[in-house]
């Protein structure tokens, strides 16, 4: 036993990625002069010693059985001596030094379901969440949204024909494992019932104090009832945030009569021309509608295309908003303003138009 | 082993149309594992009922470590038995996602024996995630993949796992190496990453421009975003090659720089250095003919959040500008000093960022050692009331104070 301890290895860090290299890279390393987009999906990289690096980029549901990777694998091996990546927005591309491989290597992309594109002006990927595949506290599904936007969007992830990027992201709840809230468009899991409180399992699973305490709102205060300590929701206090239900299992909101969805608009996180902005509310509700939540798809389409067609080039969406105005973009894609759109939590006041600069 | 199947009407739903599927990933791996068969069978429940049917997660993992390992219980275990547990592992990744086909097929192999065979590439902070196994899998994996030279990822109240983008290994962007301070940072925190200390969490995400493609702004406690110094290099040539290709470079390029520190006559395109802001869209619009000056480093931001619990903040400037060569020192000596002020005076599930809003700016910078600079705000407080922490007393409320004390 004790031997067996002395050979546990642990606190290795993961490998060094120097290993997974491929050598064009490695020789090239901090060396690359410039880039251009050759096609949708594919682009090259230019070293100052002349050498080109072909990058494929396909898409990928980010959720990937591992019959699928070891097809990946055999790509890689096939086309460009076993080397692969994966990007920030889920997609994998395989890097190649061979140009000719490439239309090949689409081709067997394609037949495999795994579309060619993301770059440039185009949408690419949605970075997602777990949704009701893995998460305890998802208001929606991801990766059935995703998969029903994506579907309906599909011309825009293969071809280069929007004004600028535009970068989509989902969160099944507010806790925002997808951090969507700089995003052009965000699609948010929403709950809207307060926490019921199951007095039984409180009181084995919680510790009462932090469970107050976690409120933002103060709306969780502490009660005797049937002289055993429990908590009270204050319920008109509460706006769903689900941080209680973080600390303490005894306080779910999910809750399939009010679930749903938001649809936040105009983020970014890029420096490029505007600072990086949060995204704003652009719908407040729209119901859970699985499995294809048409609802929600329309509401992404309309939003996308609005955009498409009035954005001038390089304008990201919340570049357009703000120089068209609120007023306008609610005008220009048919949604109705209501009392939610507007603030009225930390410095709301702030986000009140304080002057009279208006077009009518 | 084949397994019984099932019928999902709905999810089969999605296995139609042109995005790839994640249905059918998961019905590849449920016609060989019976836990990705049971997750189907749940994952189709919710689908008709509208609701999650995961437990809140528990505390599992694998000896001596506290995080890596989030904890996932089904709450129908009864009918779905083989997702009774179905706990993540984060691995951490490579920085930059770089593989060989060869260590993935060995991961796969690792999963395929002791998990669902379902995995995401990748997570949102950017480990690489097996998706559900059981609690007495957990040490057996845990043994194969450091055999295989990967180790687990963060989770909970500690470092969570450093990310980056591909830098330096394939962009001329790259300002710093983003892939080579991830990887130090990474190894360095590798106790403050498997064993959680910290009031709450904290994300490192490394980007090599201002363009910022991990996102490290929104949603890193400390954002390292390349930057440089010196002047825009300009290729005339190039410059000229695309205006010949019918690129409007005055309406396109000079129209939208937010400096307006661009003039272009028709011939020569002139940049006034002194004025760029560093946004990266002139650089963008022309890859060939123009990037970033030799001086090159990093701006380093503090606090950025998604909106648990105080609301969502993006990062703001700490450091305009720091050189990032090995071995570190400086950056590692300001995140010790960080990490010091915000473990003894963090409030449970208190991010930095929102550490900093209830403390204060000036008294956080007090704490770490750092000297206010114009540059960490868009512009100088608006109200009056400034929290003065001292002030003079004449002489004769002195002498009172002292016989009072007396």
């Amino acid at each position: 036993m004790a031997e067996e301890k002395k050979k546990r290895l642990t606190d290795i860090g993961p490998p060094h990625y120097e290993k997974f290299l491929p050598p064009i890279i490695k020789e090239n390393y901090g060396k690359w002069k410039y880039h251009e987009i050759i096609k949708p999906g594919v682009m090259v990289h230019v070293s100052h010693s002349g050498a080109k690096l072909y990058t494929v980029r396909a898409a990928s549901p980010r959720l990937l059985s591992i019959d699928k990777i070891r097809i990946y694998a055999d790509l890689a091996d096939k086309y460009c001596g076993g080397y692969l990546r994966f990007t920030s927005r889920n997609n994998v591309e395989f890097l190649l030094s061979d140009a000719s491989k490439i239309d090949p290597l689409i081709e067997d992309l394609r037949a495999l379901g795994h579309p060619v594109g993301g770059m440039g002006n185009s949408i690419s990927s949605i970075v997602h969440t777990q949704g009701w595949v893995h998460c305890h506290s998802a208001a929606t599904d991801a990766s059935g949204l995703v998969k029903s936007v994506m579907d309906e969007l599909i011309e825009y992830f293969t071809q280069m024909k929007l004004p600028a990027k535009l970068r989509i992201a989902l969160a099944c709840c507010l806790n925002m494992c997808g951090a969507v809230h700089c995003s052009d468009i965000a699609i948010l899991g929403i709950h809207r019932r307060p926490p019921k409180v199951n007095r039984d399992k409180l009181k084995a699973m919680c510790e009462i104090p932090s469970l107050v305490s976690a409120c933002p709102t103060a709306a969780i205060k502490p009660a005797t009832i049937n002289e055993k300590p429990s908590v009270e929701v204050i319920e008109e206090r509460c706006m769903f945030c689900a941080n209680c239900y973080t600390v303490c299992p005894a306080m779910p909101l999910n809750d399939p009569l009010n679930d749903g969805v938001s649809i936040w608009v105009g983020g970014k996180v890029s420096n490029a021309r505007s600072e990086p902005m949060f995204s704003k509310l652009a719908i407040p509700f729209l119901p859970n509608d699985p499995p294809r939540w048409p609802e929600v798809v329309n509401a992404v389409k309309n939003l996308v295309e609005v955009w498409a067609q009035n954005a001038r080039p390089y304008e990201r969406m919340g570049e357009w908003i703000n120089r068209i105005g609120w007023p306008r973009f609610f005008q220009l894609t048919g949604i109705p303003f209501q009392k939610e759109h507007i603030d009225d939590f930390k410095h709301a006041g702030l986000t009140f138009k304080r002057s009279v600069h208006l077009t009518y | 082993m084949a397994e019984k199947e099932r019928k999902t009407p709905k999810l089969d739903e999605l296995e139609k149309g042109a995005w790839p599927s994640f249905v059918k990933e998961i019905k590849s791996a449920a016609g060989k594992n019976p836990m990705a068969n049971d997750l189907l069978g749940q994952l189709e429940r919710s689908y008709e009922e509208k609701i999650g049917h995961w437990k809140h997660g528990g505390i599992v993992g694998v000896l001596g470590y506290g995080g890596g390992v989030i904890g996932r219980y089904s709450d129908l275990p009864e009918e779905f038995p083989n997702v009774s547990h179905f706990h993540t592992m984060r691995i951490n990744q490579p920085a930059g996602w770089f593989y060989t086909s060869d260590v993935l097929r060995k991961l796969c192999d690792i999963w395929e024996k002791h998990g669902s065979g379902l995995t995401n590439m990748h997570g949102s902070t950017g480990d690489m995630i097996f998706l559900g196994t059981r609690t007495d899998e957990l040490e057996p994996i845990f043994s194969e993949l450091t055999k295989l030279g990967f180790d687990l990822g963060g989770s909970g109240s500690d470092v969570r796992t450093p990310s980056c983008c591909c830098g330096k290994a394939r962009c001329e962007w790259a300002c710093y190496d983003t892939m080579a301070l991830t990887y130090f940072l990474t190894m360095h925190y590798q106790d403050e990453l498997h064993r959680p200390a910290f009031p709450y969490k904290w994300k490192f995400k490394m980007s090599g421009c201002p363009n910022d493609c991990v996102a490290s702004v929104a949603r890193a406690d400390m954002s390292i975003i390349g930057t440089w110094r010196d002047d825009i290099q300009i290729d005339k040539s190039a410059v000229t090659e695309y205006a010949g290709k019918g690129m409007n470079i005055q309406r396109d390029v000079v129209g939208n720089c937010p400096a307006k520190c661009m003039e272009w006559d028709g011939t020569e395109l002139k940049i006034d250095n002194k004025a760029c802001v560093k946004c990266m869209h002139c650089i963008n619009a022309m890859p060939k003919a123009l990037s970033p000056g030799n001086d090159r480093g990093a701006c380093i931001l503090i606090g950025s959040k998604a909106p648990i619990v105080e609301g969502a903040l993006l990062s703001s400037v700490l450091v305009p500008f720091i050189k990032l060569e090995p071995p570190y020192t400086e950056l590692i000596d300001l995140i010790d000093r960080i990490h010091e002020v915000w473990s003894e005076n963090g409030k449970n599930r208190e991010r930095v960022g929102e550490f900093i809003q209830r403390v204060g700016m000036g008294n956080f910078l007090e704490a770490i050692e750092v000297e206010p600079v114009p540059e960490m705000v868009a512009h100088p407080r608006e109200n009056p009331y400034v929290f003065y922490e001292e002030f003079f007393e004449d002489e004769s409320e002195e002498q009172e104070e002292s016989e009072e004390e007396k």
